[in-house]
């Protein structure tokens, strides 16, 4: 099992998720965040004073996958989440020990 | 029979004689009639349209200021912000009945009323002929009243986020007995030093408050600004809005409320209120796009709140000269207005390192001092012949009109202002500091004001959650 996170564009959300459904990804876990990578924030005014806003709204997506999943899950982010401009996002994989349905005690794939 | 005709004729003749001067009586009394319920009428648009004007100029501290003000500051003093306008609401009121009114337009010396009205003794529904024929004495002590609320709050803006509200309900009392009521009597009580209206001695054009409200708000702001010094972090952190949107709509309110503020203060429902009107607008609207246009030169884009705050600044400046410019020149001075509270709020503040926190200063003092100034200017007499020589003929009113002198006389009004507001100020300071101390604790400025001051929040987001 893996662990997928995307830290995407929040405009980007609907297409992502519907992708993400289209190959079979089952559950999602979808939180607000707020970072930045290379982007570096933006500037803001308010009354002819300056603020540097450096932490950006972003969306962060948790999904857990069977392993065969990955490639096709990572290349739906990638193809639906691209804008091309800087600030479109990352994504990391992780290994998964182990996963599990609390309603039932299943274990493994079956839980996801 | 020759008797009997004789009386005829004597009685004929007097006939002729009495008939007209019976139809003439009975003319008079339908005329004196008529003249009764033609006065009935007028008082009773009159007195409709200031108790009108009372409210929407209410509407402007509740709403609008509490919003405008709440907006601006970060997210932890919002209610704290809100509430010190809200209690304007009460403390002055309760203040204005018992003593205030009394100070501000009572019988008294060139300076300050006296004691003649204290706890509104003979403030009833019969008008006090000195400043209106037409309206009951009350509805022109309430309309006063409002002024007289939304002055102090218009100060509270200059030491947001740091002040003790005990504190400042103190100071407010101080500063509306000290300030506030030597200013408007000056101005616009009968026989003040300033009153152009009631033969001052140095007679200030000052149509809806321009002297009496923002000058001494503003330029008291600023001594209260800093006399408590800056809010911790100010200015390396950045302390943006916490909702731009709650000041939005509090602008928005505070425009509409100020139709009431300066159209009202014509004192009746005649053309002199639609004129005064009018130039109101047209300033609010000219000053946004001052504002806005400045914003968009120097940072490439016009900001929303640089509109709102613009808008404030046309309101402010076109406030003594309401009653007294025609339409173009309104414009005009909206739009200089706009511009210069941009300059002073955005460059002049950042060079003098003050933490005016809401610019009550930038907006208010800066923009009734300018406005003032203007009024001087741009005053004509066919808008409002306030003005007359000693022969009772109206004369000049502004330097454009062929009055220099009275641009020094607004001169005069302003230094006062600024004087009166300086020393008050920094009196009632140093006297409150000692009594109570002025400023939040260092833990209680970074907890917030919600909290320390008022035990609330305005943003509960968890109490909902389940």
């Amino acid at each position: 099992m893996t662990k997928l996170e995307a830290v995407i564009q929040p405009s980007k959300l609907e297409a992502v998720k519907d992708a993400l459904i289209e190959i079979g990804v089952d559950g999602m876990t979808v939180l607000e965040v707020r970072g930045h990578g290379r982007q570096k924030g933006h500037t803001e005014f308010y009354r002819g004073h300056e603020y540097t806003v450096d932490l950006l709204p972003k969306i962060k997506l948790e999904i857990v996958m069977p392993d065969e999943l990955v490639d096709k899950a990572v290349q739906a982010i990638v193809v639906t989440a691209r804008s091309g401009k800087i600030g479109d996002g990352k994504i990391f994989l992780t290994k998964i020990d182990q996963a599990i349905r609390i309603r039932n005690d299943e274990r493994g794939a079956a839980a996801l | 029979m020759k008797k009997a005709g004789v009386v005829f004729l004597m009685v004929a003749f007097l006939f002729l004689c009495v008939a007209p001067l019976c139809a003439q009586a009975g003319d008079a009394t339908k005329i004196a009639e008529l003249e009764k319920q033609i006065g009935d009428a007028r008082s009773a648009a009159d007195n409709a349209w200031i108790l009108v004007c009372s409210a929407l100029v209410l509407l402007m501290t509740g709403p609008g200021l509490a919003l405008f003000y709440g907006g601006l500051v970060r997210k932890k003093n919002v209610l704290a912000t809100m509430m010190q306008s809200f209690a304007m609401m009460a403390i002055v009121t309760v203040l204005w009945a018992v003593i205030g009114y009394s100070l501000c337009f009572g019988g008294g010396s060139s300076f300050i009323g006296g004691f003649e009205h204290v706890f509104l003794r003979g403030v009833g529904v019969e008008p006090n002929t000195d400043y209106s024929t037409t309206l009951p004495q009350q509805t022109f002590m309430v309309y006063q009243l409002m002024f007289a609320i939304i002055t102090p709050a218009l100060i509270t803006g200059a030491f947001a986020e740091r002040m003790k509200f005990s504190a400042m309900a103190l100071f407010m009392i101080l500063w509306s007995i000290f300030v506030y009521a030597p200013m408007a009597h000056m101005v616009w009580g009968k026989g003040g030093l300033l009153n152009a209206a009631l033969g001052g001695r140095f007679p200030t054009l000052d149509f809806a408050g321009g002297t009496v409200v923002h000058i001494t708000s503003g330029v008291s702001a600023l001594v209260c600004a800093w006399y408590l010094g800056k809010r911790i972090g100010y200015p390396h952190e950045p302390m943006p809005p916490h909702s731009v949107v709650l000041s939005f709509i509090g602008a928005c309110l505070l425009w509409v409320g100020w139709f009431g503020f300066n159209a009202g203060s014509a004192l009746g429902s005649g053309g002199l209120a639609t004129s005064a009107f009018v130039a109101t607008h047209f300033a609010a609207a000219s000053a946004a796009i001052g504002w806005g246009a400045a914003e968009w030169i120097r940072n490439g884009k016009p900001s929303a709140l640089g509109g709102i705050s613009g808008a404030v600044a046309g309101l402010v400046a076109i406030t003594p000269a309401a009653g007294f410019v025609k339409p173009m020149p309104a414009l005009l001075i909206g739009l200089i207005a706009g511009v210069f509270c941009y300059y002073m709020v955005a460059k002049v503040k950042a060079k003098l390192a003050y933490d005016d926190s809401l610019d009550a200063f930038g907006v208010h003092g800066a923009g009734g001092t300018i406005g003032a100034l203007l009024t001087g200017v741009f005053a004509v007499s066919s808008i409002n012949p306030l003005l007359h020589d000693a022969q009772g003929n109206s004369i000049a009113l502004g330097l454009l009109e062929g009055n220099p002198r009275q641009l020094l006389n607004q001169l005069i009004g302003v230094v006062i202002a600024w004087v009166l507001a300086i020393v008050g100020t920094l009196i009632i300071l140093k006297i409150v500091d000692m009594v109570i101390g002025l400023r939040v604790t260092a833990e209680h400025e970074v907890q917030g004001l919600d909290l320390t001051q008022h035990g609330e929040e305005g943003y509960s987001w968890d109490a909902s959650a389940v």
